[in-house]
């Protein structure tokens, strides 16, 4: 299971070097449930999608969003975590005119980048979100475009040195675990898994667990 | 690692930079620097020995090992370095994959190209999905020596075949008039003194070879670039150890780890030039020999 292991919340290497965080909680628990021996292994961003139909791993679950684009590459289960909403965050006292003018970092092959190629601001990408926040605050970027359950911790992490300048709707289904189009199989048992983790509850209870009382669950 | 390191929201500063620098990602990064190590001490042979081999074909007497050895130095040398470092462990990965589905899982009737997917039997998967996580970090390691010993082997080789030529031929041909055979002349004069001629162009490559480990971390190898990176950035309330980005002390230090390493590699070829250098009809030799004289 291919992940990539700088994106906390979602996953990330703790201080023990272990890959920690929501996905892998829930894919372990998802692996569990579908009788199966999942291994983790940690890979690039911008190679997660390459790495994935080379079949150096069988799934990706790193807060990757279902979109039209991507899937025209590989295929998606359902999603396990309803579409995150995007943010805008900046050093506080910033001009929201930014977002049209300005220059605006994302991590690439993002949705986010996509989203800010299509807006009149200036795109500069970067490989790691990481970089990403580390470009708003030394300046290089006006604002940064990204998954506001990822920014938040930075956000209140800052001591309102930087704040939020708009939230936007993110295209996609939602976060979902990405497959080889030709593993239908593998596609149905995720599902059944996710299904049964969404019917008692237990993802609800993941999602809180990491992302705070604040986050959407299922219905 | 310590036993103070229990709740590090509450340590003094010593002991939380203490405490901070023995965690196990930070251990990690010690580590990586020992692959970096390992690497260079198993690429530099391999690629002396591809070099050699290299600069044989070139000067061989047969036309079919010629145009190999021409072809091989050239197509390296002519493509940039990174392309192949992507590019050879690929082909290697997926060639042995293939090599081995065909022979391992012969009733299988699906084409191995699906549109994207690229999918051979399981028991063709080099390695296994289920061996354990050192076989997988093995065989990457091993398909990232290969890289680096084709890539740097060229350039080993050109400089070899240049330091060959340098060798004054009519030292060669003495010994052929005494009764040498072609290879005796070549192992007994050749061979020894071509060292003094190569040692510069080499000294240079083991240098750019050093430089270029962190395409370690392209390959996905966990190597020193990759650890500064990953401990440097900010680190929020998910981690027991916050801290700002920090990511400039980190490269500070991978800096300094490739400027020593470089600089103790150039003492040690100074000396190494000075040894070589002694009875040698260059510029080197003769000021050796009137200094003694």
């Amino acid at each position: 299971m291919g992940t990539e292991g700088a994106y906390p919340p979602y996953n990330y290497i703790n201080e023990s070097n272990e890959l920690v965080g929501f996905e892998i909680d829930l894919g372990n628990e998802l692996c569990r449930r579908a009788n199966l021996t999942c291994e983790w292994v940690q890979n690039d961003w911008d190679l997660i999608i390459p790495n994935l139909v080379g079949g150096n791993y069988d799934t990706i679950m790193a807060g990757m969003n279902a979109t039209e684009a991507r899937a025209e590459v590989i295929s998606f289960s359902q999603n396990y975590k309803v579409p995150d909403p995007s943010a805008y965050m900046a050093l506080a006292g910033t001009d929201a005119g930014v977002m049209e003018s300005g220059v605006i970092a994302a991590q690439s092959n993002t949705i986010q980048a996509g989203m800010v190629a299509e807006t009149g601001a200036t795109l500069i990408e970067f490989p790691t979100a990481d970089e990403t926040i580390a470009a708003v605050r030394n300046g290089t970027a006006d604002a940064v475009l990204a998954d506001r359950d990822f920014l938040v911790t930075y956000v209140n992490e800052s001591n309102g040195e930087l704040e939020f300048l708009a939230v936007v709707p993110s295209p996609g289904q939602g976060v979902s675990i990405g497959l080889r189009q030709s593993d239908e199989e593998l596609r149905a048992t995720f599902n059944a898994a996710i299904d049964s983790m969404k019917a008692d509850g237990s993802l609800n209870a993941m999602l809180i667990q990491w992302f705070g009382e604040d986050v959407p669950v299922f219905e | 690692m310590f036993s103070f390191c229990t709740d590090p929201a509450t340590l003094p500063d010593w002991q939380w930079m203490a405490c901070y620098l023995t965690t196990a990602s930070h251990f990690a990064l010690y580590r990586s620097v020992l692959v970096v190590l390992l690497l260079l001490a198993m690429a530099a042979p391999l690629a002396l020995g591809m070099g050699f081999l290299g600069a044989l074909a070139v000067r061989s007497a047969n036309p079919v090992l010629r145009l190999v050895g021409k072809v091989y130095v050239s197509m390296v040398r002519g493509v940039p370095d990174i392309i192949f470092f992507l590019f050879v462990p690929l082909a290697i990965d997926q060639g042995v994959e293939y090599l081995r589905h065909r022979v391992l899982c012969p009733e299988w009737d699906q084409p191995v190209r699906q549109g994207n997917d690229f999918i051979v039997c399981a028991e063709a998967k080099m390695p296994l999905a289920s061996d354990p996580a050192w076989m997988h970090d093995v065989w990457g390691f091993s398909l990232a020596l290969i890289a680096f010993a084709l890539v740097f082997g060229a350039f080993a080789a050109n400089t070899l075949h240049g330091a060959m030529n340098a060798v004054p031929r009519a030292q060669v041909e003495t010994g052929e008039a005494f009764g040498m055979t072609p290879a005796q002349a070549f192992r007994r004069i050749l061979l020894p003194q071509m060292w003094v001629y190569a040692l510069p162009g080499l000294s240079n490559l083991w240098m750019i070879l050093t430089k270029a480990t962190p395409l370690l971390f392209l390959l996905g190898i966990q190597d020193v670039v990759f650890w500064a990176r990953e401990l440097g950035g900010q680190k929020t309330g998910h981690y027991d150890y916050t801290h700002p980005d920090w990511r400039v002390w980190y490269f500070l230090g991978v800096l300094a780890f490739y400027l020593l390493m470089t600089w103790g590699s150039q003492k040690f070829f100074d000396r190494l030039m000075q040894r070589l250098s002694h009875g040698q009809a260059t510029a080197a030799g003769e000021a050796m020999r009137k200094a003694t004289a």
